[in-house]
């Protein structure tokens, strides 16, 4: 059974990478362009992990990770956060929040590849 | 009994005295004489008795002639002369008694002008001693006030109730950028015995002053307190705030009256001393902190603004490493790259040029005017290197932001090893403008060097007779980042450095106005006002002479303000402790929003180009409202200016309740049967000269002026505190409505 990954970012230039990174791990990708949107996609179709971009529209990253893990049904959904600010405050902030790990752009995609396996397979 | 009636009474005895044992002989004789012989004496004595009372007639009126003669020279004569001799005493100290009359009343007078003669010497001598002892008092604290005024740093003393005393020009300026009211320019905010509450908050300063009480009490060796705070004109300050500690006799005196044990114990732990006021130390931090945020902005933008980016194309870059990329995918991942990169590029420039300013190098440059800076080079480069200079075309207006040593050691380097080592005997000076920088050349005739001598220039230590340093040429460039370079002129056969400097924005003079008010220094200072408490007296029992006033004066359209006449012009002036504060006045045209009558220009000199584009009462009325907080208003004939404040307070919500002295009244008071109490007439008659009049302001000092004069006067007349001034004009005013 394929493992699904939703990808939440609002920037085409990485959500291409990301999808391209994904669907060649063997992963079944969705995408959303915005926070709510990222919430919907998930209600109707909960994926086994989420990478998160902090910085959407309409609802952040930080919002977004508060509600999957206010719902029950969504327990199970592993989130990554990416993140393009550097500052370690905002990383506390997202593990705090219920993140499961947290990752700083620019990233090797190696190295995001390895997380999302790991999280998968944890 | 008055002297006349002395005389009557003498000239009755006199009458008595001629007439009295002449008629009592006669009587007693006239009892002894036998019955019979009377009608024989009767006979015997009548026919004489004409010549009898014309004699005693005679005798009298000489008798009257020499009474008079006497009463007039020794009982008026010295009556006049008394009043002569209080003349002396009081208004008129030069004035001397004439000697004359009768050579006792002399005598008298000469000796009298004697001991005045004695009088006034010891006078004179107390009084120049007084005056040497006032100098030098004067001149330490004109020293003081001096060295504040240079100070870059703005000062401002207060007392314990936060009475300002003492502020320097800085303080000014800064505070004149604080203020939320233009048109008064700081004024309202900065002034002798101004409260500082109106620009910081009470609890500040008091939590403030406690933590340095505190430091005090542990007896730390320099007890101050730091804040920072945002004024209501969203500027930062950042205050620096130490204690006036009481000096040992003013603390004696203090203790004085409290039980001798204490105040040996006060005077044994000179570490317990009291705080009598406070020193406050501004710096206004708001350009700094905006210069700052500016460099934390780009820093951001240079930082987490490109991680997004770099995010996209390193995955990108990553992704077409895999060698089994689709030609289609490639292309993107290729496209990404290229829009990323290209992106990123844009926004390195965009903040490279906003930026620009803050990138530069963080050495202090002072702003300096072009023109002085050579001065002072070429004064250096004569006197160190007996090198003549001249100047070529100089840009006088051109400002340059310079460390102004640094730059005159590496000018007068060049020029001595010019001359060292290839014997130029004369260097020039060109400056010329060329957009944000400024050209500043060191010209000379001759052969140039080759460019590895300049680069040796360069980059060696500067090395001076007497004088050397770390410091190269191209250290003192960098530190103005700038640049230096050698050029030819061949035609003129000679060569010049070139040292591309910052320019700066002209300065703009901003004490200029402060000056040209006062005579001399302005009255930045009043140490008087330690000794100021203001619970011990209500305003009303307050002597005159010790209360703030404001002095003010408006021109208006006409003269009926509740037939729609406006105020064009308000002038107001300061009076604090008897002194007359020039420097600390106001005075602001009012655009009226009607137009003016053509009479009324010829009194003031207002016309309507001049009042267009002013601000409207509304705005300037809350400017003179602070400005008069907390003083006693004084006009003259201030009912006619108060009304039009007060017709104004339903819309403006401002209410001039303070209370309010009238010059002409108070003139009334003291001069009840002068015809005149214009503003020039009393002038006049107190012997001020009046220059300016008919502005607001001039009229406004003009009534400061009269009305210093007047207090004196009043307290002559037993008008010593406001009630009782206000009283008194009360009644002049009420006899003149009577009238």
């Amino acid at each position: 059974m394929k493992r699904k990954i939703l990808i939440a970012d609002d920037e085409q230039n990485i959500v291409i990478s990301l999808e391209f990174l994904m669907k060649r791990e063997g992963y079944e990708v969705a995408i959303a362009s915005d926070g709510e949107e990222a919430v919907q996609r998930m209600r109707a179709d909960p994926p086994d992990l989420v990478l998160l971009d902090v910085m959407m529209p309409k609802k952040s990253g930080f919002d977004v990770c508060q509600e999957v893990r206010a719902d029950p049904a969504l327990a199970g959904v592993r989130i990554l956060m990416l993140t393009a600010k550097g500052r370690d405050t905002e990383v506390a902030k997202g593990l705090a929040l219920g993140a499961d790990a947290y990752m700083t752009k620019p990233f090797s995609t190696k190295e995001l590849v390895e997380k999302v396996r790991g999280l998968l397979e944890a | 009994m008055s002297a006349r009636a002395r005389f009557v009474l003498a000239v009755v005895v006199l009458g008595l005295l001629m007439t009295g044992p002449f008629l009592l002989t006669a009587l007693l004789v006239w009892v002894e004489t036998p019955e019979a012989a009377r009608g024989q004496l009767a006979a015997l004595i009548a026919p004489h008795f004409a010549l009898g009372s014309l004699l005693t007639l005679v005798a009298f009126g000489a008798g009257v002639g020499v009474v008079r003669g006497l009463f007039r020279q020794y009982v008026q004569g010295l009556l006049r002369m008394s009043e002569n001799l209080r003349l002396m005493l009081g208004a008129n100290r030069g004035f001397r008694v004439e000697p004359e009359g009768p050579p006792e009343v002399r005598a008298l007078a000469s000796t009298v002008n004697e001991l005045a003669e004695q009088r006034d010497a010891l006078l004179t001598d107390v009084e120049a001693q007084i005056s040497r002892a006032k100098a030098s008092v004067e001149a330490e604290k004109n020293r003081l006030a001096a060295l504040m005024s240079e100070l870059t740093q703005s000062v401002v003393v207060c007392n314990l109730d936060g009475r300002v005393l003492l502020y320097n020009s800085r303080a000014r300026q800064q505070f004149r950028a604080l203020s939320d009211a233009p048109a008064v320019g700081g004024s309202e905010l900065i002034g002798l015995g101004r409260s500082i509450y109106a620009v910081f908050e009470r609890s500040l300063i008091a939590h403030a002053l406690e933590n340095i009480q505190q430091r005090l009490r542990r007896g730390a060796a320099q007890a101050q307190a730091n804040f920072v705070t945002a004024t209501r004109a969203g500027q930062l300050l950042r205050v620096q705030m130490a204690p006036v500690l009481a000096t040992a006799t003013e603390e004696a005196a203090a203790v004085e009256p409290a039980s001798s044990d204490e105040t040996t114990a006060a005077a044994c732990a000179p570490a317990d001393r009291t705080v009598t006021g406070f020193i406050l130390m501004l710096d206004n931090i708001t350009r700094n902190f905006e210069s700052e945020s500016r460099r934390d902005q780009m820093l951001h933008d240079l930082t987490e603004g490109n991680r997004a980016a770099l995010a996209n194309v390193r995955a990108a870059a990553e992704m077409l490493e895999y060698p089994d990329l689709q030609d289609e995918l490639r292309e993107r991942f290729s496209g990404v790259i290229r829009d990323e990169v290209q992106a990123m590029s844009m926004r390195l420039n965009e903040s490279a040029t906003e930026f620009a300013d803050s990138l530069k190098s963080r050495w202090p440059l002072e702003d300096m005017l072009g023109v002085e800076l050579i001065a002072a080079v070429q004064r250096r480069i004569e006197s160190r290197l007996q090198l003549p200079t001249k100047l070529e075309e100089v840009d006088e207006s051109l400002w340059v932001k310079v460390d102004s040593f640094s730059l005159m050691q590496a000018l007068t380097y060049l020029a001595s090893r010019l001359s060292d080592e290839f014997e130029v005997r004369e260097v020039r000076f060109r400056l010329s403008g060329a957009g944000r920088r400024a050209h500043l050349d060191l010209i000379w005739s001759g052969q140039a060097m080759s460019t590895e001598t300049v680069m040796s220039w360069e980059l060696e230590p500067m090395r001076l007779e007497g004088e050397s340093t770390p410091l190269t040429v191209r250290d003192v460039v960098e530190r103005h980042d700038g640049e230096m370079w050698l050029e030819r002129e061949k035609v003129r056969h000679r060569a010049f450095f070139r040292i591309l400097l910052p320019a700066a924005t002209p300065q703009t003079e901003i004490e200029a106005d402060v000056h040209l008010r006062g005579e001399g220094r302005p009255e930045y200072y009043d140490f008087d006002l330690f000794k100021w408490s203001e619970k011990s007296h209500a305003l009303d029992e307050r002597k005159l002479s010790e209360l703030v006033y404001t002095v003010f004066d408006t021109e208006t359209t006409g003269l009926n303000p509740s037939q729609g006449d406006e105020i064009i012009q308000i002038g107001a002036t300061r009076i604090l402790n008897g002194k007359l504060l020039r420097s600390e006045s106001f005075e602001q045209l009012v655009d009226p929003g009607r137009p003016l009558a053509p009479e009324s220009s010829a009194i003031h000199g207002i016309s309507e180009d001049m009042l267009r584009g002013q601000p409207d009462i509304d705005t300037v009325l809350p400017a003179f409202h602070a400005f008069a907080a907390d003083t006693v208003l004084v006009a003259h004939n201030a009912a006619f200016d108060m009304r039009f404040l007060q017709l104004k307070e339903d819309r403006t919500g401002l209410r001039f309740d303070q209370p309010v002295l009238d010059t002409l009244l108070l003139s009334a008071v003291i001069h009840p049967n002068q015809e005149s109490h214009r503003l020039e007439a009393i002038a006049e008659r107190l012997g001020l000269t009046i220059i300016g009049r008919h502005t607001a302001l001039g009229d406004a000092l003009v009534t400061a002026e009269v009305f210093l004069k007047l207090i004196p006067l009043l307290a002559e007349k037993g008008v010593h505190t406001l009630r009782e001034a206000r009283e008194a004009a009360e009644k002049t005013y009420y006899a003149r409505v009577k009238y």
